[in-house]
């Protein structure tokens, strides 16, 4: 396959970016997005120029690492999948392809494809966590009975990787599904019961800190999320903050 | 950012309490237009009630109005602050990929909806204050059936109304389900809740529309 790249270069935070046009050859369609552009990479610096930076770690959809806004949409145009999952079948000889960063105020871009996602771990370190010694006396888990229900939910939403693509995909930047997710984590079970209302409070605070958008219920967040994080956990979140006011 | 009264989630519920608010109005009212098509009288009956009793009037006619314009406000300080959360926008986005034309672009619903008022306040509501407020003209328990019905008698009248009540349904459309998510109910799995609200989002403003084009050919 050929194809036509279009894609955001910007030096640093400081500077302003702008789309740059570059052709890639002999793309097979079973490599990742991510090995296309590895090997477009590999051609810009043997022109001894400046490589895309894109960040990636694990590349097999665990990490949450490889945040790219392709043709529109975060992770691209394939369901539930993260971009490294992404496979150049999805395209078509002669495609242009437009890639962005993620874009939020939130998620400030540092260079070219790479965006500053500490937001998530600010709002996950003002809640996301159970305060229990875990220095070799914890409970056996089995001794804990959990139904089923609430397990495999809290299962789901666990599956979250923090990768920000429902930030990026809602039209108002906005966080809810993953602290949503963070929170229905920890509220479903009874370990993460004991500090519910301070937890949903003190992350919906940061999530407002940090400067995410308010959200309108488009649903954009649930279709993007490569990992199917359900809408039922906003709603549980706007029921366990209403909960947690009026307790407070 | 902290306290009830800031947070997104406060914006949130304000939405979806106040939108529900007029969703209950909006069927009273659907409810009244709807006796004007079999009984002139009884509808006059109803509006002679409503435009004189002194609940009606002095209460629930004030909460009303402030309804509409703390659901307006409410709606375009949101629309305006999750504009700021993105002050660099994409080269290339593809909504339509995720998510609905009418779930994206409420306040473009919601401004042509606000119009629509407008036009319907300077219609009804302000000749009727004039009347009743101002002239301190007598009481006439039969006038309001005339009265409606001469409004109707313009095409382009009954075109801009019907226009508005298209997206008065697709306002509601995605509004009046959203607002249960708001409040913290998922309705994918609640299909009846779903079912409801997507009926009365076409039901009512369609119904709205027929009153309008049956009066409109009565009066030709
Ligand atoms: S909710 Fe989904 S899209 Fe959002 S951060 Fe988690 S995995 Fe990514
Ligand atoms: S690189 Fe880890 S999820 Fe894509």
């Amino acid at each position: 396959m050929n194809l036509i790249l279009k894609i955001w270069r910007q030096p640093n935070s400081k500077s302003k970016g702008k789309m740059v046009t570059y052709p890639v050859e002999n793309v097979s369609p079973d490599m990742s997005f991510l090995e296309m552009i590895d090997m477009l990479n590999e051609k810009i610096i043997l022109k001894g120029e400046d490589p895309v930076a894109f960040d990636h770690d694990c590349r097999e959809g665990i990490c949450g690492m490889c945040s790219m806004f392709i043709n529109g949409q975060a992770h691209g145009p394939d369901r539930l999948v993260t971009t490294c999952q992404l496979h150049m079948r999805k395209f078509r000889d002669g495609d242009t392809i437009i890639v962005e960063p993620f874009r939020a105020n939130a998620f400030p871009v540092i260079k070219d494809l790479i965006v500053d996602r500490s937001s998530f771990d600010r709002i996950q370190q003002a809640g996301g966590f159970i305060s229990i010694n875990t220095s070799g006396n914890t409970q056996d888990a089995n001794a804990i009975p959990i139904e089923k229900d609430d397990a495999d939910k809290a299962f789901d939403a666990a599956t979250c990787i923090g990768c920000g693509a429902c930030v990026a995909s809602c039209k108002n930047a906005s966080a809810m599904l993953f602290v949503s997710a963070k929170v229905s984590q920890y509220s479903l079970l009874p370990q993460g019961k004991v500090e519910a209302t301070d937890r949903v409070l003190n992350m919906v605070n940061q999530m407002d800190e940090e400067g995410f958008g308010n959200c309108t219920n488009t649903g954009a967040c649930e279709v993007e999320c490569p990992k199917g994080i359900s809408l039922e956990n906003i709603a549980r979140l706007n029921r366990e903050f209403l909960i947690s006011k009026v307790k407070t | 950012m902290n306290g009830l009264a800031l947070s997104s989630l406060a914006k949130k519920y304000s939405m979806a309490l106040s939108g529900l608010f007029l969703v209950f109005f909006l069927f009273q009212h659907f409810t009244i237009n709807f006796i004007s098509i079999f009984s002139k009288d009884m509808f006059n009956q109803v509006s002679h009630f409503m435009g004189n009793n002194l609940l009606v009037q002095f209460v629930l006619q004030p909460i009303l109005i402030f309804g509409v314009i703390f659901h307006f406000v409410m709606g375009l300080i949101l629309e305006l602050d999750n504009r700021k959360s993105r002050s660099q926008n994409y080269y290339m986005t593809k909504g339509s990929a995720n998510s609905s034309w009418i779930s994206r672009n409420m306040i473009f619903s919601g401004i042509v909806i606000l119009s629509f008022l407008a036009l319907h306040f300077y219609d009804f509501w302000f000749p009727e204050m004039k009347y009743k407020y101002y002239h301190f003209s007598p009481l006439d328990p039969n006038r309001y059936y005339e009265e409606m019905i001469h409004k109707f008698v313009s095409p382009a009248r009954v075109l801009m109304y019907s226009v508005s009540f298209i997206f008065l349904s697709l306002h509601l459309l995605h509004g009046f389900s959203s607002s249960f998510q708001s409040m913290g109910i998922n309705i994918k799995y609640i299909s009846f809740i779903k079912i409801l609200t997507n009926a009365f989002a076409i039901i009512i403003p369609f119904g709205f529309i027929l009153i309008a084009v049956f009066h409109f050919y009565n009066s030709h």
